[in-house]
């Protein structure tokens, strides 16, 4: 029973947000000479065939780069370097899967392999600051953002080759491109195979976090640090590990669209996702499930907004208001449910009855 | 008889679970600095938070100045006259003095001249050398409680409380305060003064309340009364019936620790050369005035922190072991703040039952939790220690502390530990909950487990020890056999005796 009413309360906040968030977006665009009904029901309205493609291969890509930022905020270390880790990873990746060194499909695997190395290796900058000269993380981190688009570029402008006005790396060879899955006409583009890779991701980030003793480390670090370290935690250690973790994941976010479509790093790289995750994984406070919706509606928001314009003469860039209220409003009702529960849990156990009746009787 | 500045009578306060406050009754007389002492958790911060208004007792009246009040919030306190100084400064770094002064007051004498020549006048007035205009990131510790009590006058305060305001200054302006202190009380102020440093209090007070389980125990003659007899007060004289169970200490050592040495990032010795050993079946109780070496003592053992010197368990050389592997080999920890290191508050019980024992089977199997076996040992827990909740899937947060710690203890106890390390096992728990995780540990000890036990309670030590050592300043310096010790005794060992008596 009590756990019914816990799941239909936590299943409110986030709708509730939602709903606050659109009618504050039709609000401002109603006063700023929109047309709020207009706004509604293009984004209620199904998407083309086209757009559904794009919402499931942007979804896994927003869904990674949610799960790298939400490992570390699992234990209270804020990496906001997803941005600048799988920048580094895209274009490590890009390069080693362009040079051919391995045939076929081995390629695809080094590459996946080189990126996570790249981008756990430049989270990993920030875990040796903080552990060695206690630096925080979330300093260090966006300060390595900056750098990492700055290296790129250099090493795009120097070495790159050159196509047309821009360089960009060696495309990948045909045979380590990965074909996709083709739902609707060609037109409509190929749904990313490598988009599973969301998938394996998230499954992994259940299962350690939630079903082993590491995971089990990692909350209570997160939860109260002075109670990991008497419970034999090594917080150092911990603190590394866990933004090498972070960083791998994130060196993972553009692969799908690298070997699905992209084929090189050039101006088709997609900028802006470790960003987008960060907002992501705070809609899903943290948990591998609720992430998934948060990133397929920020994929929805996202794609369906790109009409906005076209259609209505509205301005693609609303849907970051709704997108930023949402998180807003979600914080704060998730906040409230909290101390609902504990309230309600204070009462429970004032009337607890003496131990020794049984859990049915107390739950009855 | 002049009319008290202050007057507490019969105040009770009742937080679930534990009797905070009860049976209170305090008498500070006008113009004087009172005194009020007694160990962490006896309830000297209740009964302050009951005087400046932030809560509300169950029962009892406060009598200010013959006028009997009911506080619902600070500013009724303030606008009685009180003002209370925090331990922990509530200052803005980034703004001046007078900014600091006037924040949140500002209708008094406004933002400007007029507010800046008041600043001035009280400062000049009592002494304090504080500029106005000066930031306040600029000050040191002691301007910045000076700037502290500026504040409260300015509002207006003739009654001031002070919590353990000599907590974080040096010696020197430990003086420099009681100067000021004196200033305040000659102009007419009366001072409530909170402190456990016993030569403080004797320095400063006019009137002494000592305070212990809640409730006011005493008010010594400051004039007289010892540094040794206040000790004994704080920590309760009398003498609980000697343990009449049969001792059950064996001759095989559990625990050994030798020349244990903790030096702290700053350089400065907190433990000196420990030299402890603790036998199968055996309690040793580590009695001594708070902030003598005991947290650290504790710590050292479990590698909490590094140390140097040489710890044994049974027969394995622990030393170069982390916590984890050391608790792993069969150390029990109950630890002195149960929220900090005991608990995740917002996980369910059953969570907490792994906490600090994730190598135990019942809780992790090859790297996987055990959810299984963790809940069902966690009903275990529930069910043989008495721990009061609807269910293991309630968060630890909604227990009462009582109830906390007694499934701690049961969790301590699980697994078959060799030595139990019990830090304050019943501070903030009420007097069920403490007998219950009495007699626990005292069937545990008869099972033969060797347990080190940390206590400020003299009655707990004394009850349950097999042999008392007191701690002084890091080092271990008497052993008591607690069925022939006094109070007068380990009153005179905790305070370093003979030197000031």
């Amino acid at each position: 029973m009590t756990r019914l009413r816990n799941i239909a309360i936590a299943l409110a906040a986030p709708l509730l947000a939602i709903v606050f968030s659109l009618a504050v977006t039709s609000l401002v665009i109603q006063i700023s000479g929109g047309s709020a009904s207009d706004f509604i029901s293009i984004l209620f309205s199904w998407p083309a065939d086209r757009l559904l493609v794009n919402i499931a291969n942007q979804t896994s890509l927003i869904y990674l780069s949610a799960l790298a930022a939400a490992v570390g905020f699992r234990m209270n270390l804020f990496n906001i370097g997803v941005e600048g880790q799988y920048r580094m990873a895209a274009y490590a990746g890009a390069l080693f899967a362009g040079a051919a060194f391995l045939p076929g499909a081995l390629n695809v695997i080094g590459a996946l392999l080189v990126a996570v190395a790249v981008g756990a290796a430049w989270a990993g900058i920030a875990g040796l600051l903080r552990v060695t000269r206690g630096v925080s993380e979330v300093i260090s981190t966006i300060m390595l953002n900056a750098i990492a688009i700055t290296i790129t570029g250099y090493l795009i402008n120097t070495y790159g080759i050159k196509a047309g006005d821009s360089r960009r790396t060696e495309a990948i060879p045909e045979s380590s491109q990965v074909p996709g899955w083709q739902p609707f006409d060609k037109a409509a583009g190929e749904v990313w195979t490598l988009g599973l890779l969301a998938v394996i991701a998230g499954v992994s980030f259940w299962l350690v976090l939630n079903k082993t003793r590491f995971g089990f480390d990692l909350r209570a670090t997160g939860q109260s640090e002075s109670a990991a370290i008497a419970s034999g935690v090594n917080s150092k250690k911990m603190t590394m590990v866990t933004l090498l973790i972070s960083g791998g994941i994130a060196g993972l976010i553009w692969m799908p669209s690298l070997f699905g479509s992209a084929h090189y790093y050039g101006t088709t790289f997609q900028a802006g996702l470790g960003f987008t995750g960060i907002a992501v994984a705070l809609l899903g406070r943290n948990r591998a499930l609720p992430i998934a919706f948060a990133a397929l509606l920020f994929a929805y928001l996202n794609e369906q907004s790109n009409r906005l314009t076209i259609e209505a003469g509205i301005s693609v860039e609303v849907i970051q208001i709704t997108q930023g209220i949402i998180v807003l409003a979600v914080v704060i009702a998730y906040e409230l449910v909290r101390r609902y529960r504990l309230r309600a849990e204070e009462r429970e156990v004032a009337q607890a009855p003496r131990p020794g009746a049984t859990t049915e009787e107390v739950s009855a | 008889m002049t009319t008290s500045a202050v007057e507490l009578r019969g105040i009770e306060k009742r937080f679930p679970g534990v009797i905070a406050n009860h049976d209170v009754n305090l008498q500070i007389a006008p113009g004087t600095v009172h005194a009020l002492v007694g160990e962490n958790g006896a309830g000297k911060s209740t009964l302050m938070k009951i005087l400046y208004g932030v809560q509300k007792p169950d029962a009892g009246t406060i009598t200010i100045n013959g006028e009997t009040v009911e506080f619902s919030t600070p500013s009724d306190a303030i606008a009685q006259g009180i003002g209370m100084v925090f331990q922990h400064f509530m200052l803005a770094d980034n703004l001046t003095v007078l900014e600091n002064v006037v924040l949140g007051a500002e209708k008094l004498h406004g933002t400007g001249a007029k507010a800046r020549a008041e600043v001035r006048a009280i400062s000049d007035r009592f002494g304090f050398g504080l500029d106005p205009d000066v930031l306040v990131e600029s000050l040191g510790v002691a301007a910045r409680q000076r700037l502290e009590i500026l504040k409260v006058l300015y509002r207006g305060a003739k009654i001031i409380i002070l919590d353990e305001p000599t907590a974080v200054l040096v010696p020197q302006e430990v003086d420099a305060l009681f100067a000021n202190l004196n200033g305040l009380k000659e102009q007419g102020h009366t001072l409530l003064f909170i402190s456990h440093k016993l030569d403080e209090v004797l320095a400063v007070a006019d009137a002494i309340t000592v305070m212990r389980r809640g409730t006011t125990v005493g008010d010594p003659d400051p004039s007289s009364v010892t540094k040794r007899q206040l000790a004994e007060l704080m920590v309760g004289t009398e003498l609980p019936s000697p343990a009449t169970d049969e001792s059950t200490v064996t001759d095989v050592v559990q625990l050994s620790v030798e020349q244990l040495t903790m030096i702290d990032e700053f350089g400065r010795t907190i433990l000196d050369g420990i030299d402890l050993q603790i036998h199968r079946g055996e309690v040793v109780g580590i009695a001594g005035v708070e902030g003598n070496g005991q947290t650290e003592l504790v710590e050292g053992i479990l590698a909490m922190r590094p140390t140097q010197g040489t710890v044994r368990l049974g027969g394995d050389d622990m030393s170069g072991w982390a916590t984890r592997k050391r608790r792993a080999a069969g150390v029990g920890y109950i630890p002195e703040d149960r929220h900090r290191h005991g608990l995740l508050l917002d996980s369910p019980l059953w969570e907490n039952r792994i906490l600090g024992h994730a190598y135990e089977e019942v809780a992790v199997k090859r790297g996987w939790i055990n959810r299984g076996g963790a809940r069902q040992d966690s009903e275990r827990i529930v069910d043989q220690y008495d721990v009061r909740t609807p269910g293991i899937d309630t968060m630890a947060r909604a227990l009462s502390g009582g109830n906390q710690q007694k499934f701690i203890v049961g969790r301590e106890l699980s697994g078959e530990p060799s030595l139990l390390i019990a830090a304050h096992p019943t501070r903030g728990v009420d007097v069920g909950a403490q007998a219950a995780i009495w007699d626990q540990i005292k069937e545990a000890r008869r099972a033969g487990l060797a347990v080190l036990l940390i206590s400020a309670d003299l009655d707990e030590l004394i009850g349950l020890s097999d042999r008392i050592e007191v701690i002084l300043r890091g080092r271990l310096v008497g052993t008591f056999d607690p069925r022939t010790v006094t109070p007068q005794d380990l009153g005179e060992a905790m305070t370093g005796g003979q030197e000031e008596a």
